[in-house]
C-alpha cells in the first residue's frame, strides 16, 4: 500500500512561490520527460490500446468482462469521491488542530494522526466493519467510506499542516497587525494561499485513495475489483478478468496523475486563482 | 504635549537571549521617533511589542491611555489603530493591490465595498501608485510593494504607524520612493515609531533618535545633536560604522 505521504514532503521555495514536494511515489509525470515515448504515454496509451484491442480480437471473454464491470466502476468512484470529501474535512480540522496553540486540541489531533497512520488501512477496514460491526451496525459501503475517510483524513491533516506552515509567518503577522482575528486571518489570508500549494499533494492522495479503494472489495462492496472477482469465480477466467481490472485501474490513475500535473503546472504559471 | 505611547520597564527574553532589559520610552502625539542600533539590540522587538506581536515578560505599554500589555486588553481594537509596515512588505500575494488595501477596512471596520475602494484609490494616489490598482503584488518592484504596504496600513486610519526596517530589503534606488512617502506622512503629523538606519530620513523627518544596544536605550537626542555630539562612547562607535 504505497502512500504519497506528506510528512516526508519537504517544504521549499521555488520561483518566489512556496511548493510542497512530496517525495515518495511520484505519480505525477514531469513535463519534458521523453516526449511522445514518455513512460506515461507508453503506459497510458498501451493500456487503452489493450482495452480496445483485446475485446476486438477475443470478444469472449474480454467483451463480456468489460460489460460486467461498469457497476463496480460506479461503486469505486462513489467510495473514492465521498471518502476524499470527508477526508478533506477531517484533514482540515485535524491539520488546524496539529498547529493549534491549545494543548488539548493539539494533542488530540496529533494522537489521531499518529494512531491512524500507524495502522494499515486494511486492518482499519476490518476493524470498523467486523470488530466494531456489532456496535456500528453499518453496511459495507458506509463502513468502507467511514474507514477510508478516517484513514485518509490523517494523511490530509499532515498535508494541511505542512501547507499552512509553508506560508511565511509574516502573512499572519500582517493580518493580525491590521486588526484581524486569528480565525479571520486563517480564513482570508492563510487558507487561500495554502489551498494553492496543497492541491497537487491532495491530487496525489486522491489517486492513492482511488487505488486503495480496491481494498473495500473485502467488505462486501461491489467495487471494480470485486466485480472482476465475481466474474472470474463464475467463469474461471482469472487471467483475463484480472488483466482487464488491472488495465482499468491503470488507465484511471494515469489519467488523474496527468490531470494533477496539469493543475500543478497552471498553478505555477499564473498563481492567482480567482 | 501629552504622552501618546508609554513604554515602562519593558523586558522580553527569547529563551536565554534577553532582547529587552527594561526599556522606558514615551512618545508624544505627532512625534516621529527613530530607533537605531546594532542587530540584536532589541529595537525590532521593542517595536513589535507596541502592537503585541511580541508579548512582554514584564513591563507595560499603553497607547493613548489604553493598555496594550494587560491580558484583558482589546488587542484587536488597538491593532486597528496601530498601522505596521514590515521589512519584507508582507503583502497578501493572492489578492490584488486594491484588495490588499480594502480587505481590512471591509472585514475589520465593516466599511462598504464602495467606501473601501474609495479609500484605496485615495491612498494609492498618495503613495503614487494609482495605476497599480489591479496589479498583483508579485508584479511590483520592492519599492512599489512597500508603498502598497504603507497604503494598506493607512487604510485603517491609524493613530500610530510602526515601521520595522521598511527599507532594509530594498535596492538603493527604491529606498528614496519609500522614504519620500514616510517623510510626507511625518509632515502630516502622523505619530511614527521607525526602526531604520536611514540617516537621511532621520535628519529630514525624525524629532528624536533613540540608540539601543543590548536590550537597553543607551542614548536619545534630537537628530542634529545625536549625529554631531553624541554623549556616549558606545553611540560614537556605532555612528562611525554607519555614517
Amino acid at each position: 500500500m504505497a502512500k504519497a505521504s506528506s510528512e516526508s514532503g519537504r517544504v521549499g521555495k521555488a520561483e518566489h512561490r512556496t511548493t510542497i514536494n512530496v517525495t515518495d511515489g511520484t505519480l505525477i509525470p514531469l513535463k519534458d520527460e521523453g516526449g511522445g515515448l514518455s513512460a506515461w504515454n507508453i503506459s497510458f496509451f498501451g493500456a487503452i490500446g489493450l482495452l480496445v484491442l483485446l475485446p476486438i480480437l477475443s470478444p469472449d471473454p474480454y467483451l463480456r468482462i468489460l460489460a460486467f464491470v461498469p457497476d463496480g466502476l460506479v461503486a469505486t468512484f462513489t467510495v473514492t469521491i465521498v471518502s476524499i470529501v470527508f477526508a478533506l474535512i477531517i484533514g482540515l480540522f485535524a491539520g488546524l488542530g496539529r498547529i493549534s496553540h491549545n494543548t488539548l486540541i493539539n494533542r488530540i489531533s496529533t494522537v489521531y494522526v499518529e494512531i491512524i497512520r500507524g495502522i494499515p488501512l486494511l486492518v482499519q477496514l476490518f476493524y470498523i466493519y467486523y470488530a466494531l460491526g456489532p456496535l456500528l451496525k453499518m453496511q459495507g459501503p458506509p463502513a468502507a467510506i467511514l474507514a477510508m475517510s478516517i484513514c485518509y483524513g490523517a494523511y490530509m491533516a499532515e498535508i494541511f499542516r505542512a501547507g499552512i506552515q509553508a506560508i511565511p509567518k509574516g502573512q499572519m503577522e500582517a493580518a493580525l497587525a491590521l486588526g484581524m482575528s486569528r480565525s479571520m486571518a486563517m480564513r482570508r489570508i492563510i487558507i487561500p494561499q495554502t489551498v494553492r500549494i496543497i492541491l497537487p499533494p491532495i491530487g496525489n492522495e486522491f489517486i492513492a485513495l482511488l487505488k486503495d479503494s480496491s481494498l473495500v472489495s473485502i467488505l462486501a462492496v461491489s467495487d471494480l475489483l470485486r466485480r472482476g472477482r465475481e466474474y472470474a469465480s463464475t467463469s474461471f477466467r482469472y487471467f483475463e478478468s484480472y488483466t482487464v481490472i488491472a488495465l482499468i485501474y491503470l488507465v484511471m490513475t494515469l489519467f488523474f496523475s496527468r490531470l494533477v500535473a496539469y493543475m500543478e503546472e497552471r498553478l505555477r504559471h499564473r498563481g492567482n486563482v480567482h | 504635549m501629552a504622552t501618546f505611547i508609554e513604554i515602562k520597564g519593558a523586558v522580553k527574553s527569547f529563551g536565554t537571549v534577553q532582547a529587552l532589559r527594561g526599556v522606558d520610552l514615551s512618545v508624544r502625539k505627532g512625534e516621529v521617533v527613530l530607533i537605531i542600533g546594532p542587530s540584536g539590540s532589541g529595537k525590532s522587538t521593542l517595536l513589535r511589542s507596541v502592537n503585541r506581536l511580541e508579548r512582554l515578560d514584564s513591563g507595560s505599554i499603553s497607547i493613548d491611555g489604553e493598555s496594550v500589555t494587560e491580558d484583558k486588553a482589546d488587542i484587536r481594537h488597538i491593532r486597528e489603530e496601530v498601522g505596521m509596515v514590515f521589512q519584507s512588505f508582507n503583502l497578501f500575494p493572492h489578492l490584488s493591490v486594491q484588495e490588499n488595501i480594502t480587505l481590512a477596512p471591509t472585514f475589520v471596520l465593516r466599511k462598504s465595498k464602495d467606501e473601501a475602494i474609495e479609500i484605496a484609490r485615495r491612498l494609492l494616489r498618495k503613495v503614487g501608485l494609482s495605476d497599480k490598482e489591479t496589479a498583483w503584488p508579485e508584479q511590483l518592484s520592492g519599492g512599489q510593494q512597500q508603498r502598497v504596504a504603507i497604503a494598506r496600513a493607512l487604510a485603517m486610519n491609524p493613530k500610530v504607524m510602526l515601521f520595522d526596517e521598511p527599507t532594509s530589503a530594498l535596492d538603493p534606488e527604491m529606498i528614496k520612493e519609500v522614504l519620500d512617502v514616510m517623510t510626507d506622512l511625518a509632515r502630516e503629523g502622523m505619530t511614527m515609531l521607525v526602526v531604520s538606519h536611514e540617516m537621511g530620513f532621520a535628519r529630514a523627518a525624525a524629532h528624536r533618535i533613540i540608540f539601543m544596544d543590548a536590550g537597553q536605550i543607551v542614548e536619545e537626542a534630537p537628530p542634529e545633536l545625536f549625529f554631531t555630539s553624541p554623549r556616549e562612547e558606545r553611540t560614537r562607535r556605532f555612528l562611525e560604522h554607519i555614517l
